[in-house]
């Protein structure tokens, strides 16, 4: 039988929140109406959890019960002729690249990190560098097993129970437990890829050199100095590639080599070392820029190399802002929110731009929309760093825009609303005995 | 390279499995629960196993024919190499205190059958002269302790069958390893307090396991470092051992 112990220690990514919970592993799907049920019975509410690689909370659930779905990690079945893959919602990308890529195949979409579970990106409907040519994740989603706290597992399609299929994409895990999903794969023809590096001198250039990316690279995305200022402002590297069409068939190793072994203490990350940082990283881009070949892993999963890189960050955590504002506004909005930024000194070595594209998702709650989306690290230094978001959040309204709740951890609740006017639809479509710290502070 | 495993759905049966499924192997996977079994076999072939195939069997309720019935298991894989025997129960220490047929039923689950099992195996391995048997045992069976004496009492009988087999196997050919998992965070452990630092992961004591079955000693702990806790735990006058409550 399976049994829910107590854990202090559930935090969320980003590590500005910790909190006890009760957490279940189940082991196999058959086991899941029963943990629902002792759940329910207990009156806890009720949260399924992956890899919690979300920044927020929107994986936590204080007090209440996480399903912990990192042990259903099984692929159920694979056809190599339509690519077509079904597996439980605990696998991880990592495992499902394992799998796909020496068949010569790969993920329709996947974001920066490879340690996320399939349920917690359909949870998300997450978007990569590629939304542009692509699209969010929930537009490969064929199907999926949805179980509900009234122990019924329901299956959605994109043509069948459309509402709570368009409500579970992107439906930030209250729904129900996602217990399985089959998504369409894309054919590959290497593990290479063929990458482009191109240093930008403001953002009037960056659009320009997107605009023109946009029709020939299936993948673009850039990194954006936010501490530079003046007539350095929006300076950056942009990154476009391709898959290969030749080379080898196999990725190399790629297991974390370094590991930030504890907390940083604060005084690492200051405005100095975090301006000499981005500086050099321009430097050594604009010498390094032009064409190259990378294999997959680092170009998808730069970060991957490097365990726990959030420790980076001090024993406070960190706050990640990921907003997304539409082409009419999206120049001056950009621009403002750097000159914001610059300002104040607290930006990160990871400011990434990217634009989207036009191709929409079912996910009532889907984050992309067409536009440029920016986000940052900020380290938890307190109300300072909360003031600076708060101003942040003041651009992005008047944009008309919307920021992206696996990231946040903090925005007020009109601001949720205001960004996502299908909210209140959303909600009809929440199983009762389901809930998390993040609609707790937002939606209710 | 071919692979039974009597207990499949345990946690760290199927780890081990992955880490065989990797390597190209074909893979029987024996015991009881049918759905679970083939959704442990769909996902080994696409991790990379040659093939990967089930069969139905409660392992604790063959009393009679184990010979027969595991030299027909061999014939479905088509051969083996190894044969790895993962399953047991943990039971209630209270409740087998109270009530006999408790204990008893600990004891026939994770000693009689699977000394039968392990008789059986030795004897096909040893007409082969090559292939390992491997047999998950455990810490507990290196003292008995109040918390759950019954269940280590036998595993330790188990330990001293696997070592006896080793023995016998002696230059001639085959190997037995009986692996001394210390706690590890599987279904099995769901009940206990997992703080503290000494908890293993299924994973980490397949990796165990799998490298047991290619070389190693008769007896294996996973991870390593228990093997010099046990020493100190055995070697404690029963003086000192009984004031302590662990
Ligand atoms: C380094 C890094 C880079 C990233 N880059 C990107 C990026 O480029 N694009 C992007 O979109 N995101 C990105 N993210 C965010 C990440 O992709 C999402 O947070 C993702 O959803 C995390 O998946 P997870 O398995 O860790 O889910 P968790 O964080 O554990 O959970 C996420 C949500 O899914 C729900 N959930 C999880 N499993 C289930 C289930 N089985 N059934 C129902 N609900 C479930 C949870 O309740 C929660 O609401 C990045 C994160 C990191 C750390």
């Amino acid at each position: 039988m399976i049994r829910f112990s107590s854990s202090e220690d559930i935090r969320s990514w980003g590590g500005v929140l910790q909190a006890r919970h009760n957490v279940a592993r189940p082991q196999w799907r058959d086991e899941l109406p029963e943990v629902l049920a002792v759940a329910r019975h207990s009156g806890s509410p009720i949260l399924a959890t992956g890899l919690r690689r979300s920044y927020g909370d929107t994986g936590l659930n204080p007090d209440g019960a996480i399903l912990d779905m990192t042990a259903l990690d099984r692929a159920i079945f694979f056809d190599p002729d339509s690519g077509i893959l079904r597996a439980e919602a605990g696998v991880s990308f990592d495992m499902l690249l394992k799998m796909l890529i020496r068949r010569g195949f790969f993920l329709p979409v996947t974001p920066g990190t490879r340690f996320v579970t399939l349920g917690g990106a359909i949870a998300n409907d997450v978007h990569g560098k590629n939304h542009h040519s692509a699209g969010t994740l929930g537009r490969w989603v064929r199907r999926i097993g949805l179980l509900r706290s009234d122990g019924l597992e329901i299956e959605l399609t994109p043509q069948e129970n459309t509402g709570l299929f368009g409500a579970t994409i992107g439906g930030l895990g209250l729904t129900g437990v996602i217990t399985w999903a089959e998504i369409e794969t894309v054919r590959i023809a290497s593990a290479i890829m063929d990458v482009e590096n191109i240093p930008f001198e403001n953002l009037d250039e960056f659009f320009q050199i997107a605009r023109q990316s946009d029709g020939e690279y299936e993948y673009t995305v850039a990194w954006v100095d936010c501490l530079a200022k003046g007539k350095d402002l929006g300076r950056g590297l942009f990154t476009r590639g391709n898959h290969a069409s030749k080379g080898a068939r196999l990725p190399t190793k790629a297991d974390p080599k370094l590991t930030i072994p504890f907390n940083f203490p604060s005084l690492v990350l200051n405005k100095l070392s975090l301006g000499a940082f981005n500086s050099l990283y321009y430097w050594k881009g604009k010498r390094n820029a032009g064409g190259s070949k990378v294999p997959i892993h680092p170009f998808f999963y730069p970060l991957d190399s490097i365990g726990h890189w959030y420790r980076m960050y001090g024993r406070r955590g960190m706050y990640q802002y990921q907003s997304a504002v539409p082409p009419e506004s999206e120049r001056d909005a950009t621009k403002a929110m750097l000159e914001l930024i610059s300002a104040a000194g607290e930006g990160s070595f990871l400011a990434v731009l990217k634009t989207f594209g036009d191709k929409s998702s079912l996910g009532m709650l889907s984050f992309p929309r067409p536009g440029t989306t920016l986000a940052l690290d900020f380290p938890n230094r307190g109300s300072s760093t909360l003031r600076l978001m708060g101003r942040l959040d003041a651009i992005v309204r008047e944009a008309g825009g919307r920021l992206y709740p696996a990231k946040d951890g903090r925005m007020p609740a009109d601001m949720f609303r205001a960004g996502y006017p299908h909210w209140q639809d959303f909600a009809k479509y929440i199983d009762p005995a389901f809930e998390s710290h993040f609609w707790r502070r937002v939606g209710q | 390279m071919r692979l039974i495993i009597l207990g499949a759905t345990s946690a760290i049966a199927e780890a081990t499995a992955r880490l065989y499924a990797a390597e190209g192997a074909d893979i029987l996977l024996v015991g009881r629960q049918t759905e679970r079994l083939s959704a442990t076999a769909a996902d080994l072939k696409m991790r990379g196993a040659h093939s990967a195939e089930i069969a139905i069997l409660d392992l604790a309720q063959t009393p009679g024919g184990v010979d027969e019935i595991f030299r027909n298991l061999v014939r479905q894989l088509g051969g083996a190499d190894h044969v790895l025997i993962a399953y047991g129960i943990l039971g209630e220490q209270a409740d087998a205190e109270r009530d006999l047929s408790i204990a008893e039923e600990i004891v026939r689950i994770n000693f009689n059958s699977a000394a039968a099992w392990c008789l059986a195996a030795a004897t096909f391995l040893e007409e082969q002269g090559r292939g390992s048997l491997i047999v998950l045992g455990s810490v507990a069976g290196d003292r008995g302790r109040r918390a759950n004496f019954v269940y280590g009492a036998a595993k330790a009988g188990l330990a001293a069958l696997v070592e006896g087999i080793s023995h016998r196997f002696a230059d001639r050919g085959p190997r037995a390893v009986i692996v001394k998992p210390g706690p590890t965070i599987t279904p099995m452990t769901e009940q206990f307090d997992r703080k503290g630092l000494l908890w293993a992961s299924a994973s980490q004591v397949a990796a165990v396991v799998r490298r047991a079955a290619d070389r190693g000693g008769p007896v294996v702990y996973a991870p390593w470092f228990w093997r010099y806790i046990m020493l100190i735990i055995r070697a404690m006058p029963a003086r000192v051992f009984n004031r302590m409550n662990i």
